[in-house]
């Protein structure tokens, strides 16, 4: 691994390139949790009995920090880093520098994380003004979306690296995506479900993630917050290095 | 290794999943020279550039760039290079400014350092005017000054050119050609490839000619056209397959010759001896044309094929 204080600098490039087009970027991203939220919350919200004690609303509202930060790295580092590398050739050019290819994946996974910390924390703060926020714990969150956004921009760098075209990602999001924002929690708690379902629940980065920061704007404070924090580090070290050796296999040959 | 030579390859081999891209290559680029890899599609020649900027690694072979070891020094070769690349890979998002500004900082460059050097490049590069445009908004062959100035930004002691006019018009080609003399004059040198012979012929002190992964050439364009095709030649195509007798009649005149398709190439110093004795036949001819010879002639000859 060839790794310097120089991915920043690719992080820093599309942060430069991120803050000219971040008003129509954040918008979308932005406008989607907030649909769910009204629809799924206010509206059907009426219809379901109060779950572990509260609202739908109140449960299902910070669910929706962690999948929005899952969704945001996730398309970050897969479309949009496609399209820098097999379009724009924004790879091609930053690695005829002192910078290593090593460090342009990793500057990528740093910018996808800040996307999960952006966009989870957008979605806070919207939660916060509606008056579901119970604890000054919730100041945590961005914390936890860290480490959410990291997780999610490696899973995305390693789809980036094997992909033969940029449709296959539809593979990405149906296969892992998408099940994981219905499955891990986000929509009703996963106690109703079969045992096995549950174990199986502790291999799905997202489930870790809700496990976190729901407690955190709920003010739910326990030791088993640690445990989730360190599976998501277990999954952040186990996930590092296949980007690294999938881009290098497919630029460099 | 002659530490003056800019860069050294010895028995150089690329692979790639079983396919061999270059298939063991000597040469050496000497300071303030332009060099060019002259060759058609396929011929290894942008696999050869792409392993002197250290960005595919080398299969087999010695490889040393400024002195420096292209599998153990990247970074310290890096440096001191600058690479235009066949497509563009500007940022389109970004102004013509901050491209170049946000290019220093890739080299460590002081931001102040870094626009005066921006500056410089941008009157260098004509493009001061627009400063402030929009990369998606350039034209072709302003885009194609924005990379070369942008490979300038670390001042390279070597600049790298693949393909540098591919797919602009005339105009602009010139344009680009004009820039790449007053580099050379400047100290800097010049590392090209290039299908078109003309560009070869016109910036290049010393080629090689590349094909299927080996150099069949080496030598100055002048040298090469000399050396191997002579200073002119006679083209014909006859209409009833004549080609035997003709050859049979120029055989004493002529340094060598080729067939491709219809077309019969007769190379030699002393076209119009021949002329006179093709015309002496009172065959029929439906072209027939006498030119001096170039280094197209050079590769038909050496390749048996045309480029492209």
């Amino acid at each position: 691994m060839d790794i310097s204080y120089r991915a920043w600098k690719v992080f820093w490039r599309n942060f430069v390139v991120f803050r000219k087009t971040w008003l129509t970027n954040i918008m979308f991203n932005f406008l989607e949790p907030l649909l769910y939220l009204a629809a799924m919350g206010y509206g059907m919200g009426h219809y379901i009995p109060a779950i572990q004690g509260m609202s739908y609303l109140q449960f299902l509202a910070p669910g929706l920090i962690a999948s929005s930060a899952m969704w945001a790295t996730a398309s970050e580092c897969t479309y949009d880093s496609f399209v820098r590398m097999k379009f724009q050739k924004t790879y091609h050019a930053i690695v005829a520098t002192p910078v290593s290819l090593d460090e342009v994946v990793v500057g990528e996974m740093l910018f996808g994380t800040f996307k999960s910390v952006l966009y989870g924390t957008v979605i806070l703060l919207v939660i916060l003004f509606l008056g579901l926020v119970r604890s000054p714990a919730a100041l945590l969150v961005p914390l936890v979306l860290v480490l959410c956004g990291f997780v999610f921009a490696e899973l995305g760098m390693i789809w980036t690296g094997l992909v033969p075209k940029i449709d296959t990602f539809s593979y990405f999001f149906t296969l892992i995506i998408t099940p994981m924002f219905l499955f891990a929690g986000v929509f009703f708690p996963l106690d109703a479900l079969p045992l096995v379902v549950q174990r199986l629940a502790w291999l799905i980065p997202l489930y870790h993630v809700v496990e976190l920061v729901r407690p955190l704007v709920l003010g739910q404070l326990s030791p088993v917050l640690l445990v989730h924090a360190a599976w998501l580090v277990v999954f952040i070290a186990i996930f590092f290095y296949p980007p690294l050796y999938l881009l290098r296999r497919r630029l460099a040959g | 290794m002659a530490l003056t030579d800019v860069v050294r390859a010895r028995g150089l081999v690329k692979k790639y999943n079983g396919f061999t891209a270059v298939k063991g290559i000597d040469f050496a680029v000497h300071p303030g020279e332009c060099f060019g890899f002259l060759g058609p599609n396929g011929a290894g020649k942008t696999t050869t550039i792409k392993m002197i900027h250290c960005f595919t690694p080398v299969t087999a072979g010695s490889l040393e760039v400024l002195g420096y070891d292209v599998r153990r020094q990247p970074r310290e070769i890096k440096a001191r290079l600058g690479v235009v690349p066949q497509e563009d890979n500007l940022d389109p998002e970004l102004t013509v400014q901050e491209n170049l500004l946000l290019y220093a900082g890739y080299f460590d460059i002081p931001r102040g350092e870094a626009r005066q050097r921006v500056q410089e490049l941008l009157a260098f590069a004509g493009l001061e005017e627009k400063a402030g445009v929009e990369v998606e908004h350039l034209s072709g062959g302003m885009k194609r000054r924005l990379a070369i100035a942008r490979a300038l930004v670390n001042k390279p002691q070597l600049l790298i050119l693949d393909e540098p006019t591919t797919g602009l018009d005339p105009e602009a080609r010139h344009l680009v050609w004009e820039k790449l003399r007053q580099l050379k004059v400047a100290g800097v040198t010049l590392i090209l490839t290039t299908h078109y012979l003309e560009e070869a012929a016109q910036l290049c002190d010393r080629l090689v000619i590349m094909d299927r992964g080996i150099i069949l050439e080496e030598g100055s364009p002048g040298e090469l056209v000399e050396r191997h095709v002579g200073r002119e030649v006679l083209e014909l195509a006859p209409v009833d397959g004549e080609a035997r007798a003709i050859l049979s009649l120029v055989a004493g005149s002529i340094l060598a010759h080729l067939t491709i398709g219809q077309t019969l190439y007769l190379y030699t110093n002393n076209g119009r001896e021949i002329w006179r004795q093709v015309q002496g036949l009172n065959s029929y001819f439906s072209h027939m044309m006498l030119r001096p010879a170039t280094l197209e002639d050079v590769f038909l000859k050496l390749t048996g094929r045309g480029l492209d």
